[in-house]
């Protein structure tokens, strides 16, 4: 683990914690965070191993620590001022918008899934590890957060919410 | 020629290119005479795509120099590594030994001490030690005090001298109080309050239209780095935050953004001018 392995990581790791979380400050804060952390744990790295995985699996753990705890949301005020005086009105960029509001609506762990595999092209195995969890549950995470994604950007309800009753 | 039936897993590994190039022409062999997956497997890639449009911009954002230097390791386990960034991130990568050590002294001391956020930084030491953050503790501050009609304050604005005196003596440093006429807010007066770790004050203002905000005052902050002007929002309340080195100041009223932006300006620029 070396300085310009983390240094390439890390806009990779900015991305989908802009991604997931919405805000800027607070994305950079998650960001932060699992570099302290991935620091104070370093010896666990095996080197060799994906460092890129093992990273956003620390960023994953710390999310999931931060949604049991309720917090401010944070963001830097010159971003915030620079929105207001830039409102898009283009229809291109309210389209992208939609689609931003549309995985907004998500769950959280599947839009963990759809944004791995989405933006850091990650292999179905490499989700899994990340995430600690079962390959089969990507497979089904991934097919619902696609399918409600696409329901959401066609206007439709959801309608197919059934679950399974045992 | 008659197809395997194409489950719904190799769909989505046919959007993302994870099949074996044969099993990929019987996809699309598939597809070509399946319209309803056909036009999933299409908006599915659709938004992967639109995906990726919208967040690669942040790819080429340039880093934030608190984010820059966490590339670097903590000096004492650095060794061989490659420095990668230039010389001058070293002391700040000392530093964040520093703050390290701190949280562990922290953790260690969890059970008994309220703890002290001393070296460490608002977002993360703090919520790892269970700490309240600064925008918080003034927001329930003023949702506390500001609709108070009778008792807002301890010592009102006319025994100001008092005032200042006393809360400088128990934060133990100077304090003053800005004066915000301009900006349309006269001083109502000011309290003692408990913070994390000891006395926070908090001055409170109003305006011609009764409207309130509150400024909190704290030094629980000390010695950290100064920053930048920071929202937060929490329900009605808006705050700005801010550290600049003594102290940590939070301002906060139930007022839209942009009107507390300008009195946030306005507190800044005569707390600077001290």
């Amino acid at each position: 683990m070396d300085s310009r392995a983390i240094l390439a990581e890390m806009p990779r790791l900015r991305r989908y914690a802009r991604a997931m979380l919405g805000d800027r400050a607070a994305a950079d804060d998650l960001v932060q965070d699992t570099l302290e952390r991935a620091w104070s744990r370093f010896s666990q790295w095996r080197p060799g191993s994906n460092l890129r995985v093992w990273l956003f699996g620390i960023m994953h753990n710390l999310r999931v620590d931060q949604l049991r705890r309720p917090t401010l949301a944070t963001q830097d005020l010159d971003e915030d001022l620079s929105e207001v005086s830039a409102r898009p009105t283009q229809s291109d960029r309210l389209e992208v918008n939609d689609l931003a509001a549309a995985l907004d609506q998500l769950p959280e762990e599947q839009r963990a899934v759809l944004l791995l595999v989405a933006l850091d092209d990650m292999s179905y195995a490499e989700v899994a590890e990340t995430l600690g969890i079962p390959l089969g549950t990507v497979m089904s995470r991934l097919s619902r957060g696609r399918e409600s994604l696409r329901r959401i950007m066609n206007g439709r309800p959801r309608s197919a919410n059934l679950r399974v009753v045992r | 020629m008659s197809l395997l039936p194409v489950t719904e897993d190799e769909l989505h590994a046919y959007v993302d290119e994870a099949l074996t190039p044969s099993r990929r022409c019987d996809v699309e062999a598939w597809l070509a005479v399946h319209p309803g997956d056909l036009e999933r497997v299409e908006a599915w890639r659709a938004h992967k795509a639109a995906l990726k449009a919208l967040f690669d911009p942040v790819l080429d954002e340039p880093l934030p120099a608190a984010l820059a230097q966490l590339a670097e390791p903590p000096a004492a386990t650095k060794r061989g590594a490659i420095a990668a960034v230039d010389g001058k991130n070293r002391p700040n990568s000392q530093s964040w030994m520093l703050q390290r050590l701190a949280a562990g002294v922290l953790i260690a001391a969890l059970g008994g001490v309220a703890g002290w956020v001393g070296h460490g930084h608002y977002q993360g030491a703090s919520e790892l030690a269970g700490l309240v953050p600064l925008p918080r503790q003034a927001a329930i501050a003023h949702v506390v005090y500001a609709p108070d009609v009778r008792r807002p304050v301890e010592i009102g604005a006319d025994q100001e001298e008092a005032l200042v005196k006393w809360l400088s003596k128990r934060l133990g440093t100077p304090v003053s109080v800005p004066r915000l006429g301009a900006v349309g807010y006269e001083l109502v007066g000011g309290r003692l309050l408990p913070g994390n770790r000891g006395p926070v004050a908090q001055f409170m203002y109003q305006a011609a239209s009764g409207q309130r905000l509150t400024l909190y005052v704290t030094t629980e902050g000390a010695g950290q780095p100064a920053t930048g002007f920071r929202f937060a929002s929490e329900g009605q309340v808006n705050v700005f935050y801010w550290v600049d080195g003594r102290f940590g100041y939070a301002l906060s009223a139930a007022v839209p953004k942009g009107e507390l932006a300008a009195v946030a300006t306005a507190v800044y620029d005569q707390l600077m001018a001290k």
